[in-house]
């Protein structure tokens, strides 16, 4: 059982009102489930289920009450997509009831005094923890590029344990936060060069063939990259998480902690033509022609948006084109005349939500995009077809 | 016949055991408004919950399952209290913001189906097998 300072006995007896209680007995008990022997204080939380299409009713009634009792969060906290653009959800087709439940959940968690940026990009909008802090984070994708890119450490929280940690300031100390289990087990040799961010998503895809058999999935370690961009590295990220719910990697010359280790002797590779698999795999033949293009999964940076209304600008777009990133970068976007221009071409921003959140079952009947992790949600929750393709394909299609 | 485990969330509740030999997903796989569960082949498919002392041996699925059995609870469909092999994360998370007792480390093989159980925070005692 895990010793409790005098501050955090009192907080567990109710003297920080109802809602810190009942997060910190979410803690300690899953500090006892994963036999954590501490409380580990966290300096950044963000928070997942956000969006009303995934949190219901439920979601909705339990986030008002912690804020009507008082919570209230002690750490810097962000979150995660929401179902909707804040300002432009008409435009994009979303119906008045759903907008409406939807601003009730971003309230709640505003009056709980969160940052209500609604991001899995938390790195690129100032949530943005440094080597070794321990945070609480719940995106996958942000997840792994916390770990494994800037070496700071987060199990991969539900939507509820990391709101319990925004509003007590701490996790338990289990999983990624010790050293032992962020250690390389598995070698990956890539024998084939990886450019671009469908490439580095293909390849997150051809990793979680090698590992499918195996019941406790390994940290890999990655021989054969030479370089990555930050685009490719958190495409990289959403697709590894997304297809073997790994929360670490290291890449030798690249990812921080990989100087502390030696390369796994458990060795697999990963071939051109497994690559190009992984691919076609994403890209099935079907006759069903692409009715919906989507760029930003996940959420796009500013350089990407500004190449997207470089190919766009003087042209007309002739499908429904989403474009999807935090409302800070859309701002810059803004700022930087990038908007005006795609606007213009008839493609849209769906700024604070993405293709993977938002209600569009039924919508579409085929997406195409450069994001291995939209094909997976598009195919299964949201029941489209997918044609991925390169990032600048991607905006061709839209032209076509 | 009695078992000791670990306490997930404490309380003091008697009730009748359903028991499945399988995993249960809350999100999607229970129906919040009528507590019956609908996952397709599952081995509880059709049954309702409610009421219950629910015997699974560990959750699976989203961790917007923990929401669901807040919503269940808020609903009067809540199980009365939930039995686990082993406890994970979106179980033990929903049973506390539901304050619904849950206890662990239980062999839930060794439970029968049907049976009147006591449990006591860590301790569960079978009161009568369902022999009617």
């Amino acid at each position: 059982m895990i010793s409790l300072t005098s501050q955090q006995q009192a907080m567990l007896d109710g003297a920080e009102g109802k809602a810190a209680q009942k997060a910190l007995q979410i803690l300690l008990a899953l500090a006892k489930i994963y036999q954590a022997e501490e409380l580990l204080p966290v300096s950044s939380v963000q928070i997942a289920g956000v969006s009303y299409d995934n949190l219901g009713e439920a979601g909705l009634e339990y986030l008002t009450e912690m804020a009507d009792s008082g919570g209230r969060v002690k750490v810097f906290t962000t979150l995660n997509p929401a179902g909707m653009d804040r300002e432009n959800w008409q435009a994009l087709g979303i119906p008045p009831d759903f907008a409406r439940q939807q601003i009730r959940v971003l309230d709640a968690f505003a009056r709980m005094g969160v940052v209500t940026t609604c991001t899995c990009t938390p790195y690129l909008v100032g949530n943005l923890p440094v080597f070794g802090e321990h945070i609480a984070w719940s995106e996958s994708s942000a997840v792994c590029y916390a770990n494994a890119v800037l070496g700071a450490r987060t199990n991969r929280e539900g939507g509820p344990s990391a709101l319990a940690s925004a509003l007590t300031g701490f996790t338990p100390a289990y999983g990624m936060h010790l050293e032992e289990n962020r250690r390389p087990a598995l070698t990956v040799m890539v024998e084939t060069g990886i450019h671009g961010t469908q490439s580095f998503g293909a390849l997150g895809v051809s990793i979680s063939r090698k590992v499918a058999h195996l019941a406790n999935k390994p940290v890999v370690w990655i021989e054969g990259i030479l370089s990555a961009s930050l685009e490719e590295l958190k495409s990289f990220c959403a697709s590894l998480a997304t297809y073997t719910g790994t929360a670490m990697f290291h890449i030798p010359g690249i990812t921080p902690e990989s100087s502390r280790y030696l390369r796994p002797e458990a060795c697999v590779s990963v071939s051109r033509k497994e690559l190009e698999e992984a691919c076609r795999e994403l890209n099935p033949i079907q006759d069903t022609p692409v009715d919906f293009v989507s760029l930003g999964c996940p959420h796009l940076d500013l350089p990407e948006i500004a190449r997207i209304a470089e190919i766009l600008s003087g042209k007309k777009v002739k499908k429904e084109f989403w474009i999807t990133t935090s409302r800070p970068v859309k701002q810059m976007a803004d700022q930087m005349g990038y908007t005006r221009i795609i606007e213009e071409s008839g493609a849209r921003f769906a700024t604070d939500t993405c293709c993977v959140v938002a209600p569009i079952k039924g919508w579409f009947n085929c997406m195409a995009t450069d994001s291995a992790k939209a094909c997976y949600y598009a195919s299964s929750k949201n029941q489209m077809e997918t044609v991925f393709l390169p990032f600048e394909d991607v905006i061709q299609e839209a032209l076509r | 016949m009695n078992w000791h485990g670990r306490v997930i969330f404490e309380g003091i509740v008697s009730g009748k055991a359903l028991v499945s030999s399988q995993p249960v997903s809350f999100f999607g796989g229970v129906d919040p408004d009528s507590g019956i569960v609908v996952e397709k082949g599952h081995p509880l498919e059709g049954k309702c919950i409610s009421g219950m002392v629910l015997v699974f041996p560990t959750g699976k699925g989203s961790t917007v399952g923990s929401y669901t059995l807040y919503r269940l609870k808020k609903n009067g469909k809540a199980p009365s209290a939930i039995i686990n092999a082993q406890a994970e994360t979106i179980t033990a998370v929903g049973c506390i913001i539901s304050e619904i007792p849950c206890v662990d480390s239980i062999p839930i093989g060794e439970i029968p189906d049907g049976a009147q159980l006591h449990i006591e925070n860590g301790l569960i005692s079978l009161l009568r097998n369902n022999l009617e």
